[in-house]
């Protein structure tokens, strides 16, 4: 089964093509760079660039994997508006996995780890997991606040780690983004075994800022 | 079937649109299918677009008004011959979902790009109702957004600004004037409703930038609403009932003054017989009485989009993608990216 992978959820622009094998995912092109401001701008021409290096096409997929998050919103929407309208172009399902998942599938051993990653505004957005499943999260709060639930959890993987390595005190583990394979990895028995896919619905976690208005205030004195 | 299949996307602010158009090889347009999703109820009680709101609710809306677009148009996506989308200007955020929608159509179908500029698209929304612009013409385009005098020698390429608002946006006016007036959001309907039982000679607000050393084209409607609010608060501050459709009335006639005159003004200093008014202001009741007046006293032809072409939508970003191929343009590339402040004088990019 061929697959196009795509996640804008954190600042890295990825976009692969895996073959998927008796469970097994295998890259055959990627491509990827960090800039948080280039999603929108990027995330198309690389797969293109990533289906040519393949020696393939966008008809020749049968699967979309796209992170929806946790990730800052405009950067998420980007790659997840791109696999829904490839999706509905192509006629192919779009199967959605959280983005620290996807994380957490690129660590290789199978003790407890936390992935974390950058939601700005001085928070992070993180989950546990053990034995390859996720235990906690996917949750946005302070590295201060997360730090005080003493999950008793030493290391983490993902860019977050880094970012706010002396406020967490975590080991650092790789990867730090999402992986084309880690995706592939993390939408399971649903992708390898063709079921429907769950909705495509972003994992924002935090409201919209937006204040409804008070009393009107006047323009002449009093 | 002849001529050339365009699909046009809109997403640069409040409303999700996803227009079909066929264009012959004259150049001439046949509207197919126009489909707006719009999110206007959602900011509905924060007085104004709250960008985040207008951004997922357009990421939740693409790809069904598409459906529903490419079935009203009884055509399949692989009827599609080109794709247009918005790049500019409107709202960083809501923009990029369209552009990013429009790049991965185009890439799957492995058809050409066309990104353009919104305000070209307000202008093209009058070809698909009154066909072919004539030569040069002088479109006055007015809503919630924008409020700018646009010279149009091409639709394809030469766009000038010749005049624009300093301040707020004739819509933005009769937002906030509504809100003065308890009046839902947003304005223009309510205040056109109301306005229709005013006399619009009751109160004499003031008429920005018409003085003799303003700019002769250029637009302010940022006094006005504060004359208004300060009309308003005079009399609650007196204890005495607010005359809502005087107040209505009056303003409403201000906007429509100083927008007719200005653009009937251009047209004849410039030389230009047709003018076009468009953008979602167009559709006030006053504002056409007044331009139809004005423009036949003066002998230039108004033309009119109806007011659900005048109105943000997906139709208009698919008219500039026809002109465009018809005109031989090249396409964008596909690494274009969403472009808020792009200027006028950029039709595609
Ligand atoms: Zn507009």
């Amino acid at each position: 089964m061929l697959v196009l992978a795509l996640d804008t959820a954190t600042p890295s622009v990825t976009a692969g093509v895996v073959e998927l094998a008796a469970g097994q995912p295998t890259v055959l092109a990627e491509r990827g760079s960090v800039d948080a401001r280039a999603h929108g701008e990027l995330l198309t021409p690389y797969a293109r660039e990533a289906l040519a290096e393949a020696g393939t096409g966008m008809r020749e997929l049968d699967a979309l994997v796209c992170g929806i998050g946790p990730g800052p919103f405009t950067g998420l929407r980007a790659g997840m508006v791109t696999a829904a309208a490839l999706g509905h172009a192509l006629g192919l399902p779009v199967y959605p996995v959280c983005s620290l998942d996807a994380i957490a599938a690129g660590v290789p051993d199978p003790d407890p780890l936390l992935v974390v990653t950058d939601a700005r505004r001085r928070e992070v957005y993180w989950a546990s997991y053990a034995a390859g499943a996720r235990t906690g999260g996917p949750h946005v709060e302070s590295p201060a606040t997360l730090v005080a639930r003493e999950l008793g959890i030493g290391r983490a993987a993902g860019h977050g780690a880094r970012l706010y390595a002396e406020a967490l005190g975590f080991v650092e583990i790789p990867p730090a983004y999402p992986s084309p394979a880690g995706l592939v990895r993390a939408a399971g028995a649903p992708l390898a075994g063709g079921e429907p896919p769950g909705a495509l619905t972003p994992l924002y976690l935090r409201r919209p800022d937006a204040a409804e208005p008070g009393t009107r205030k006047r323009v002449s004195q009093p | 079937m002849t001529g050339k299949i365009v699909l046009g996307i809109e997403s640069s602010c409040d409303e999700t649109g996803v227009g079909v158009v066929r264009v012959d090889p004259a150049g001439e347009l046949e509207l197919l299918a126009d489909e707006v999703a719009s999110s206007v109820e959602l900011h509905a009680r924060f007085g104004g677009v709250v960008p985040e709101v207008a951004s997922r609710a357009h990421l939740e809306a693409i790809v069904p008004t598409m459906r529903r677009a490419l079935t009203a148009g009884g055509i399949e996506l692989s009827d599609v011959d080109a794709i247009a989308v918005t790049c500019g200007p409107g709202l960083a955020g809501a923009l990029l979902v369209g552009v990013a929608a429009a790049k991965a159509y185009a890439a799957a179908l492995d058809v050409p790009l066309y990104g353009v500029n919104h305000l070209a698209g307000h202008v093209a929304a009058d070809t698909l109702e009154h066909g072919r612009l004539p030569a040069q013409c002088l479109a006055l385009l007015v809503s919630g957004g924008h409020s700018q005098l646009l010279r149009v020698d091409d639709l394809a390429g030469k766009i000038t600004e010749i005049g624009s608002t300093i301040d707020d946006a004739a819509g933005e006016a009769y937002d906030k004037v509504a809100r003065v007036l308890g009046l839902p959001y947003p304005g223009g309907p309510p205040i056109d409703k109301a306005a229709r039982q005013g006399d619009p000679n009751a109160i004499a607000f003031p008429r920005g930038m018409t003085g003799p050393r303003d700019a002769k084209f250029d637009f302010s409607f940022s006094g006005l609403k504060t004359a208004v609010a300060r009309w308003v608060e005079a009399r609650e501050r007196d204890g005495e009932p607010v005359p809502v459709n005087d107040v209505t009335a009056s303003f409403q006639e201000a906007v429509a003054d100083v927008l007719t005159a200005k653009a009937v003004r251009a047209a004849i200093e410039l030389g230009i017989g047709t003018l076009v008014i468009s953008g979602g202001v167009a559709a006030n009741s006053r504002l056409s009485t007044l331009a139809g007046q004005r423009c036949a006293e003066a002998g230039i032809e108004l033309r009119v989009p109806r007011p659900r072409l005048c109105t943000d939508n997906g139709a208009m970003i698919a008219a500039v993608g026809a002109h465009l191929v018809a005109a031989g343009v090249a396409p964008s590339s596909l690494d274009l990216s969403a472009t808020p402040a792009l200027p006028v004088h950029t039709v595609s990019v």
